[in-house]
């Protein structure tokens, strides 16, 4: 047990952070992700730079207490730029044993961890397989312990509101908000009105949750809290003024594919079918129809990629989404649209594989599938975001291509990013340049077979459209007519033009960028998709020692931007951390005879920035 | 060229591509009898999109002067869905076959008519695989002998029809490849329905399958063997018309009479077209008991799917007004930084 110390000095004392990790774990029915968002609201307006990341258990709904039903929600956030939702726990909540056990293996020692006595009785503590209670048995020595009868302390201050026991307790969890918005010293205020929102039409709740929140913030102040407990301040991150909102990855995706077909000028169609991670994007863009978007949940994967494709013949753009075993099943629909040259963007938030795999656990184990997973030479270009606001971008710039070039293009998110969020600042779409589409019209000299002699893509002439009648499909074509074509030289000449297509699109793309660093050194880490935070944070500490390693992130990840190989050549070693077990290095070698070297991590779980810092070390030592 | 559409001839839907399939196929007889029928539908040549998957029928489109898109095995009613979707004015065909369709696109071909997505569904059922080399089909006979069933065919054949019927089709008809007449109009009725249509045509495949619906072609013996069943007009058949269908209602199921021998016209059930028990009865009647109805077997219009997605889109933007990117991307909680 702590020591105690007089209310005076928990009150006074402060602790001055660059950066702060927090970890919200309860019960699926604990409220844990409203918690977390609510906390990043206060903090953002604050004025930390952040990055979230939402943990739910696989099962919809866990039994009440076990260890699989544990619910997460975890905020990183700090005076300096923060790309990950961090390494290590600082400061764990924790709202029953379920949620310490599975949790403390991630928190660093000497560590806050906050907990509810309330719910460290018997049956929760044989559901998480403790014969007795860690709070007595000396097992959280190590850590800073704060306990709290949160149960009782929410009881008493809801108690005027007469929700009875059950709906009482369903306030803990922002009785433990506000106790954790004073730690931070952050303002109450927002989740105040969020909650009144929320609640509007039931005021007694609204009420009931305010007077948790005021009560765990006002037990902070005046409670006898232990030594060691003291207030953190983490200072305000340097930001570029503008609005700012949160943003994760889905939302990026749905929102980049409706800015992009109004670039485009194009109506959308979205045929999904449900898997995990990949559905909220069909949610997301349902829910949007007063813009030009069609959603279509089909009978299955096939059935929403043909969909795409069938809408991309008749004109609007098809686009298709999944994780990696709905993609395996779509790529003979994919390749049609190849052999049809047609527009068509399929994106794939990947989980762990192989089959079921892991589906709400992160990877980056689709990039071969991606770029050569098909049958037939079958070229298209694919593109990784590489943060939850990147995804926005990504998307853009996926319909842009798709339409320029008349190709199924391939956007590669993952489950990290599709739920991550970070703050966004919402950009001008003033500035982006409309990029529209042109469907042929003109019957002089027309035939299905004409191509941009530039881009080397195929004329869109949409049935409906008077005189331009013909037909398309999957077996090969002739070159200049456009019709069904066997001959040997032709099959030579459409395989050539094909792959001339998709190269050429590298010079239409922008050069590769240095993220941080020089062009040229030591050492090159060279990531893709979501390792983007990880790697960033990592090569920086590095950098700070004096360290000569740069990091260079592909978001075009084929063709590759035209200078890439010339840059990467620039250093001595290529160093690739991928959620695989080595794809983007296999592809470099390959395509560069480069000596890159991988750094692999297929847990699940993203990397971490130690683990990033330790094999860049261990690559200049090895030097 | 620009040209009025009550103008327009066979020789306007007819495209410059040379038809390939085998001679004698019965292929050949639908393509004409489609071909023809065109003009007289009284729409625009760009309006009409066939969209087939794999197999001998599926290289239809290719033959038809209008839009087409050959596609994969078994997905023409998905694509052409997305085709449907992307811009309801256009009249969406859909050529598949009996392993097309029932085989490998099952799934689709069930969704496409369970969602009542408005497309003109044809199926060519010739019960083999041609274009592969002569496999028995989900639609071959029992002891079907073929390159994959050398000692002939276990496993028992599926009936298009009660299929289209069992997925809550709201148009089923069946009819033959060179019954020029009947197809025509049964095709007409398909393509006038708002909502999917599912068309069965009995079509001789004289490589891999002749023969097999002599029975109902040859005009000597069809009249004993084909039922042409009519909204509202008992079931008759044979030569002489005297021979009827019966409901036997203690046994549920239909039996064949002969008027005058122990049953007269009264006893005959009338076809309803509308009464989806009897179309299940009816579509389910095969030699050697029974005579193959051939005809429109079911026919009740419910509303279509991208008609009413298009109502709900409507309503909601009445509410919402367009979209606004703008604004969208300001939707929650902001917050400024100076
Ligand atoms: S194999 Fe049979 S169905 Fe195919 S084209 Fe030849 S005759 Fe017609």
């Amino acid at each position: 047990m702590e020591e105690a110390v007089t209310p005076a000095q928990a009150a006074h004392a402060e602790h001055t952070v660059d950066s702060i990790v927090v970890r919200f774990a309860g019960d699926s029915g604990d409220g844990m992700q409203l918690t977390g968002a609510n906390f990043t609201d206060d903090t953002a307006l604050f004025g930390n730079d952040l990055s979230t990341f939402p943990d739910f258990p696989a099962e919809i709904r866990a039994p009440a207490g076990s260890t699989f039903g544990v619910s997460a929600f975890q905020i990183y956030f700090g005076s300096d730029d923060i790309t990950t939702s961090g390494d290590a726990i600082d400061v764990l909540v924790a709202m029953n044993p379920a949620a310490l056990v599975t949790n403390l293996g991630e928190v660093v020692p000497g560590g806050l961890i906050i907990v509810d006595t309330g719910a460290f009785n018997e049956k929760n503590l044989n559901k998480a397989k403790y014969d007795v209670s860690p709070l007595e048995d000396g097992s959280l020595d190590a850590y800073r312990v704060l306990e709290i009868d949160i149960q009782s302390q929410v009881i008493a201050a809801v108690e005027p509101y007469n929700l009875g026991h059950k709906n009482s307790l369903r306030c803990k969890n922002m009785w433990t908000l506000g106790l954790v918005l004073w730690l931070f010293g952050r303002d109450k205020q927002a989740t105040v009105e969020n909650l009144q929102k929320k609640f509007a039409s039931k005021p007694d709740v609204a009420g009931a949750n305010i007077a948790a929140l005021n009560a765990g913030h006002a037990y902070g102040e005046t409670a006898e809290l232990p030594s060691g407990i003291e207030v953190y301040k983490v200072p305000r991150a340097k930001m570029t003024p503008g609005l700012y909102r949160d943003i994760n990855g889905t939302t990026g995706l749905a929102w980049g594919l409706l800015a992009g077909g109004q670039l485009a000028d194009i109506d959308l169609l979205f045929a999904s079918y449900p898997i995990t991670p990949a559905s909220s994007l069909l949610h997301t863009l349902a829910a949007r129809k007063e813009f030009d978007v069609t959603t279509f949940q089909a009978e299955d994967e096939i059935a929403a990629v043909c969909a795409a494709v069938g809408a991309s013949f008749a004109g609007s753009l098809g686009i298709t989404s999944s994780a990696g075993p709905g993609i395996a099943l779509k790529m003979e629909a994919i390749s049609l649209a190849v052999s049809a040259e047609l527009p068509l963007v399929v994106i794939n938030t990947q989980r762990g594989g192989p089959s079921t795999g892991l589906p709400t656990k992160t990877e980056q184990s689709d990039l071969l599938q991606a770029v050569y997973g098909r049958h037939g030479d079958t070229p298209l270009p694919v593109l990784a975001a590489s943060t939850p606001a990147d995804c926005f971008d990504v998307a853009i710039e996926a319909v842009r291509i798709a339409t320029r070039y008349m190709t199924p293009v391939m956007l590669l998110s993952d489950g990290y990013i599709a739920n991550a969020s970070e703050p966004w600042m919402i950009p001008d779409m003033a500035g982006y340049a409309p990029f529209p589409v042109t469907f042929c019209t003109e019957q002089e000299g027309f035939s299905p077979s004409n191509r941009d002699p530039e881009t080397l893509a195929r004329v869109w002439a949409k049935p409906g459209t008077l005189g331009l009648e013909h037909r398309v499909g999957g077996i090969e074509k002739s070159y200049s007519t456009g019709n069904i074509s066997y001959d040997p030289d032709n099959h030579q000449k459409m395989t050539d033009t094909r792959k001339a297509k998709v190269d050429g699109i590298s010079r239409d793309i922008p050069e590769q960028q240095v993220a941080l660093g020089n062009a040229t050194g030591k050492l090159a880490v060279v990531g893709w998709g979501s390792t983007f935070g990880a790697i960033h944070q990592g090569v920086k500490r590095c950098r700070q020692e004096g360290l000569d390693v740069s990091h260079i992130h592909i978001r075009y990840l084929s063709p590759f931007p035209a200078n890439l190989q010339a840059l990467l050549c620039g250093f001595d070693k290529v160093l690739v951390p991928e959620m695989n077990t080595g794809q983007l290095v296999k592809i470099l070698r390959s395509e560069f005879l480069i000596d890159a070297v991988p750094l692999n991590k297929v847990s699940g779980q993203p990397f971490k920035i130690r683990e990033i810092i330790n094999a860049v070390k261990a690559e200049m030592a090895g030097s | 060229m620009n040209q009025a559409v009550d103008k327009l001839t066979i020789d306007d839907f007819t495209s410059d591509q040379e038809v390939r399939w085998c001679p004698g196929c019965g292929d050949y007889a639908i393509l004409k009898t489609i071909q023809k029928l065109m003009p007289e539908l009284g729409k625009t040549r760009e309006s009409q999109v066939f969209v087939s998957g794999i197999g001998c029928s599926s290289r239809f489109p290719y033959y038809m002067n209008t839009y087409g898109f050959h596609t994969i095995h078994g997905r023409a009613p998905s694509i052409a869905t997305g085709v449907k979707l992307a811009n309801p004015e256009l009249d969406v065909w859909v050529i598949t076959g009996d392993g097309d369709a029932l085989s490998i696109g099952g799934n689709h071909t069930m969704h496409a008519l369970r969602r009542n997505v408005d497309l003109t569904i044809l199926l060519f059922n010739n019960e083999i695989y041609g274009l592969t080399k002569g496999q028995y089909s989900p639609t071959s006979k029992v002891g079907t002998r073929s390159p994959s069933t050398p000692e002939g065919s276990v496993d028992r054949p599926l009936s298009p029809c009660a299929i289209a019927l069992g997925a809550g089709a709201p148009f089923v008809a069946r009819s033959i490849d060179t019954e020029m007449k009947h197809l025509s109009a049964v095709i007409t009725e398909a393509h006038t329905h708002q909502g999917a249509s599912f068309v069965e045509i009995l079509q001789n495949c004289p490589i891999y399958n002749d023969g097999i619906f002599e029975q109902v072609k040859d005009k000597k013996i069809a009249p004993d063997f084909r039922l042409e069943v009519e909204h509202g007009k008992p079931l008759l058949f044979g030569k002489d018309k005297n021979r009827g269908i019966r409901l036997n209602l203690e046994k549920l199921a239909l039996e064949v009479v002969t008027l005058g021998e122990g049953a007269e016209l009264a006893d005959v059930l009338v076809h309803d077209q509308t009464n989806l028990a009897q179309a299940q009865l009816i579509a389910a009647m095969q030699s050697p008991d029974f005579p193959t109805a051939v005809g429109i077997l079911y026919h009740k219009p419910v509303s279509a799917y991208v008609a009413d997605l298009s109502d709900q889109r409507l309503k909601l933007r009445e509410k919402r007004g367009a979209g606004d990117l703008g604004k969208l991307l300001r939707t929650g909680h902001t917050w400024q930084v100076k």
